[in-house]
């Protein structure tokens, strides 16, 4: 549903962290800063399975009270209409978390030798196969080139 | 005091597609906006039940019935991954909770107006959750990652909603000439609500919402989406939409309505609502009620 307030707030206009208006004030009682969270309660990541062998996919997270009913409540919000065959309960705090783009995307780091598209052998090969005789049985000749695939996990259909 | 050059840089992000993630950084008055935003609709879904709780042992059959009680399960679960999504961004369900009981904080529009008839049910179930998810299905691309995922679970829920209120409206609409008098009545009861439903239309230029891309369309927009395609499933049951003047401009391609009086949305949304004193009312007798159940699941907690 989309916001309802009649007014566009105009005590909003222009308002930052050293000026809220006063209904802001009123309204909002924020207990903790931006990362984290108000959640009096522990919070519990859940993973789902949707189907047999699919990898397990975060499915959103809830409060409880503790891991019992966390696992209640998890049947509850991510199975009730047989949606899932697994369900993973994971206490947030458990779970810890790398984003470092330095260290996953290095920006100056090319990493293409670990990658199918880091090889281009298509000149190579006509030229090797000037080598070879063109009535090699299951070749598929100068002409029969391997498309390269593009997407990062593609599994190319040559190899 | 927040390093404008990072606010900069943040808008742009935001403003380009960005997403942003519960951990990230964000300037304040991005947090204050989306909390606002989620909190008004976890707010809506946790009232919404409310209306429909009281005809679940009213309901015509059996298989109503069911359905009803798991629409209400279905709405106080979104309620609960919506004040999930607010809770991150630094409010306590507590005091969200506490705020809605002393009518500090809003919610929707239709959630403050009375029901008479089964046929009501049916035109809540159908154009209400219609008109909702014409919203919703604008927020699936919400610069506020987590908001936009919990969405896609909701619209995939509010779906079957929808489903299920089509199909109590076309039974009214296909029975008896009683049953097509409850329904017509319904619809004239729910005609304005459904028209102020999107809100006023704002000045695209001044909505911080707009701008910080929580939502993707402006109020009127989406308001001539819900009408294009609801009007003509509307007229073809036989009903008649109580706006002498409602017409479809070809060249436009919207239906054109007659402008509703807006102060009265105003003065639902801020609780003046036929309803809104009954509904806030149950809602804390339900809350009281309750608090013994949280009493022991906390009592049990400590004591582990």
């Amino acid at each position: 549903m989309t916001d309802l307030s009649p007014d566009p707030s105009p005590t909003r206009e222009g308002a930052n962290s050293a000026g809220l208006g006063e209904r802001d004030e009123r309204e909002m009682q924020v207990r903790a800063v931006a990362g984290g969270s108000g959640a009096t309660w522990p919070i519990f990541e859940i993973f789902r399975q949707e189907r047999p062998s699919q990898a397990l996919q975060h499915a959103g997270n809830l409060t409880a009270p503790d891991q019992g009913m966390a696992e209640l409540y998890a049947r509850e919000f991510y199975g009730r209409r047989n949606e899932s065959i697994r369900i993973w309960v994971v206490p947030r705090a458990a779970v810890s978390e790398i984003v470092d783009v330095d260290l996953l995307h290095p920006p100056a780091v090319d990493r293409s030798y670990r990658m199918v598209q880091g090889y281009t052998v298509r000149d190579k090969l006509d030229a090797a196969r000037a080598h070879g005789g063109d009535d090699v049985p299951g070749s598929p000749g100068r002409k029969g080139r391997a498309t390269e695939p593009h997407d990062a996990m593609e599994i190319p259909s040559d190899v | 005091m927040e390093n404008q050059e990072q606010i900069a840089e943040f808008t742009a992000y935001v403003q380009g597609g960005g997403k942003v993630e519960a951990g990230d950084w964000m300037p304040d008055e991005y947090r204050l906006q989306v909390l606002r935003f989620v909190e008004m609709h976890a707010n809506s879904e946790l009232m919404g039940v409310l209306p429909e709780r009281e005809w679940i042992n009213r309901a015509p059959t059996l298989k109503r019935k069911l359905a009803l009680t798991a629409k209400v399960q279905d709405e106080v679960g979104h309620a609960e991954l919506l004040y999930r999504v607010a809770e991150d961004l630094g409010k306590s369900r507590e005091a969200m909770l506490a705020d809605l009981l002393a009518g500090k904080t809003k919610f929707h529009n239709v959630f403050h107006y009375p029901t008479y008839s089964w046929g009501d049910v049916a035109v809540i179930a159908w154009l209400v959750d219609a008109a909702a998810i014409q919203s919703q299905k604008a927020l699936l691309d919400c610069s506020y990652a987590p908001y936009a995922r919990t969405m896609q679970k909701i619209c995939w829920e509010e779906s079957f909603h929808i489903k299920h209120g089509y199909d109590c409206v076309v039974t009214l609409a296909s029975g008896t000439d009683p049953q097509r008098t409850i329904l017509q009545e319904a619809l004239n009861r729910w005609w304005t609500p459904l028209v102020h439903f999107h809100g006023p239309p704002t000045d695209p230029a001044k909505d911080r919402d707009l701008y910080w891309r929580v939502k993707a369309k402006a109020n009127g927009v989406l308001r001539n989406e819900f009408l294009n395609r609801y009007v003509p499933k509307i007229l073809e049951l036989g009903l008649t939409i109580p706006d002498p003047s409602l017409h479809f401009n070809s060249e436009s391609g919207n239906w054109e309505y007659a402008a509703p009086d807006w102060s009265e949305l105003k003065a639902v949304v801020t609780g003046h609502g036929p309803r809104s004193a009954e509904r806030l009312t149950l809602r804390r007798l339900s809350y009281a009620d309750t608090a013994w159940v949280r009493d022991v699941v906390l009592a049990g907690r400590m004591a582990a």
